[in-house]
C-alpha cells in the first residue's frame, strides 16, 4: 500500500542485492570441502573435452598407485560406462547420469558421496562431463582443478576456452603418444598459449597408454596431497614451472 | 548450456526477495555479468524470456551488466594488456584477476501494495 497516503495504489521499490547467482551451489561446495577436509581426502575436479582421455589418466593412475585408497565420482550425460571401466581398473566409483545437464553442481557430487563405500581414501576424482565451458564455473569443494587436453585437440583449444584454463591447476597434456602420427602438431604452440591463460601455468604431458609420464602425474598428486586442502594453492605445485 | 540453470538460480532468488518483500509484481531485474565468468549474456537473455513468464518475473526487464576483465601483475601491479601471456612483462611474476569473474544479481525492482 502506498506509504504517503494509504490509498493503495502500487509503489514501486529498489532493492540492492549483491548476492551471487552461485550462491547455493557455493553453500553446498563449502559443504563438500568440509567433509573433504575432515576426512582427509584430496579431491581433484578433473575436466576436459569428451575424448580427451580423463577416464584412460584415472586407469592409468590406478594401475601405479595400487596401494593407495583411490575413489572417484564420474559424471556422464548418459550410461556409466567410465564409471564401470574405472570399477575394473580397481577404482570404487560412484557414476552420476545428468540427463541433459552439461556438467556437475555440488549437490549432485554429495549426493554421490553417499553412494562412495565408507571408509577413508586418500585420493577422490571427480570425473567432470566432457565440456570445456560449463564445468569450470561450478566449485564442487574439490581441492584443486586438472584438465585433460589431449593433443589431437589443437594448440589453440586454450585460447578458445580461457575460462577452463586459467581456473585449472594443472594442466595435463594426454595422448602423446600419437604425437609421430601429427606432423602438424606444435608442442611450443600449446605451451605458448597455455601460458596466455594461466597465470601459473603447470602442465605435464603423458601417455596413458605407454605411460610416460604418469610418474610426474603421480608426483604432482603426492605433493600435493600433502599440503592440506584448504592451504593447497598453485604456488606449492611443481609441474611444468617455466 | 548452463545458462538456463543460472537463469532458475535467478528467478528463485528473486522470487525468494518479491516475497520477503510482499511483492505483487517484478518491474525489473540487474545482473553483473563478467566477461571470464563463462556465461554468454545473449543466451542468459534467452533463457530469462523462456523460463520467467511462468514466475513472479513474468513481464519484468533484464539488465545485463557486463564486468570487463582485468589482469594485474601479482607482485608490481602494472595491468596485463588484452591477450598477452598472464605473466608480468617487467617482472615474471603471475598474474591476478581483479575482475572480470563475477556473476552478481546486483538489484531488483519490485512493485508492491
Amino acid at each position: 500500500m502506498c506509504k504517503e497516503c494509504g490509498c493503495g495504489d502500487t509503489e514501486i521499490v529498489t532493492v540492492d542485492v549483491q548476492q551471487k547467482l552461485l550462491s547455493a551451489n557455493d553453500l553446498a561446495a563449502a559443504h563438500n570441502r568440509d567433509h573433504f577436509t575432515h576426512a582427509g581426502i584430496f579431491a581433484i575436479n578433473l575436466m576436459g573435452s569428451p575424448g580427451s582421455g580423463k577416464t584412460a589418466l584415472l586407469e592409468a593412475t590406478a594401475r601405479k598407485m595400487g596401494g593407495t585408497r583411490l575413489a572417484a565420482i564420474t559424471g556422464d550425460l548418459e550410461t556409466d560406462r567410465d564409471a564401470e571401466r574405472l570399477r575394473k581398473a580397481g577404482i570404487p566409483c560412484a557414476a552420476i547420469t545428468t540427463g541433459s545437464a552439461c556438467h556437475l553442481d555440488a549437490r549432485m557430487v554429495h549426493k554421490a558421496l553417499h553412494e562412495l563405500p565408507t571408509g577413508a581414501q586418500d585420493f577422490l576424482f571427480i570425473e567432470n562431463v566432457g565440456n570445456l565451458v560449463c564445468p569450470a564455473i561450478y566449485d564442487l569443494g574439490q581441492a584443486l582443478n586438472v584438465v585433460a587436453l589431449s593433443i589431437t585437440e589443437g594448440e589453440d583449444k586454450p585460447l578458445k576456452y580461457p575460462v577452463m584454463f586459467h581456473r585449472a591447476d594443472l594442466v595435463v597434456i594426454t595422448k602423446i603418444d600419437l604425437e609421430p602420427a601429427l606432423p602438424g602438431f606444435n608442442r611450443k604452440a600449446l605451451e605458448d598459449a597455455l601460458r596466455r591463460v594461466m597465470p601459473r601455468p603447470n602442465f605435464l604431458c603423458l601417455s596413458a597408454m605407454t605411460g610416460e609420464g604418469v610418474d610426474a602425474w603421480i608426483n604432482w598428486l603426492q605433493s600435493n596431497r600433502k599440503v592440506p586442502a584448504h592451504r593447497a594453492h598453485v604456488h606449492d605445485l611443481i609441474a611444468g614451472s617455466p | 548450456m548452463h545458462e538456463a540453470s543460472l537463469v532458475q538460480s535467478l528467478l528463485k532468488q528473486v522470487g525468494d526477495l518479491a516475497r520477503d518483500h510482499r511483492a505483487s509484481r517484478v518491474t525489473r531485474v540487474r545482473v553483473r555479468i563478467g566477461e571470464l565468468a563463462g556465461v554468454e549474456s545473449e543466451l542468459f537473455r534467452f533463457a530469462f524470456d523462456a523460463l520467467s513468464p511462468q514466475t513472479i518475473c513474468d513481464g519484468a526487464g533484464l539488465e545485463i551488466l557486463p564486468e570487463p576483465v582485468q589482469w594485474n601483475c601479482e607482485y608490481c601491479g602494472i595491468p596485463i594488456r588484452a591477450g598477452e601471456p598472464l605473466q608480468c612483462r617487467m617482472c615474471g611474476w603471475p598474474a591476478r584477476l581483479m575482475q572480470g569473474s563475477d556473476l552478481v544479481l546486483e538489484q531488483v525492482e519490485l512493485e508492491t501494495v
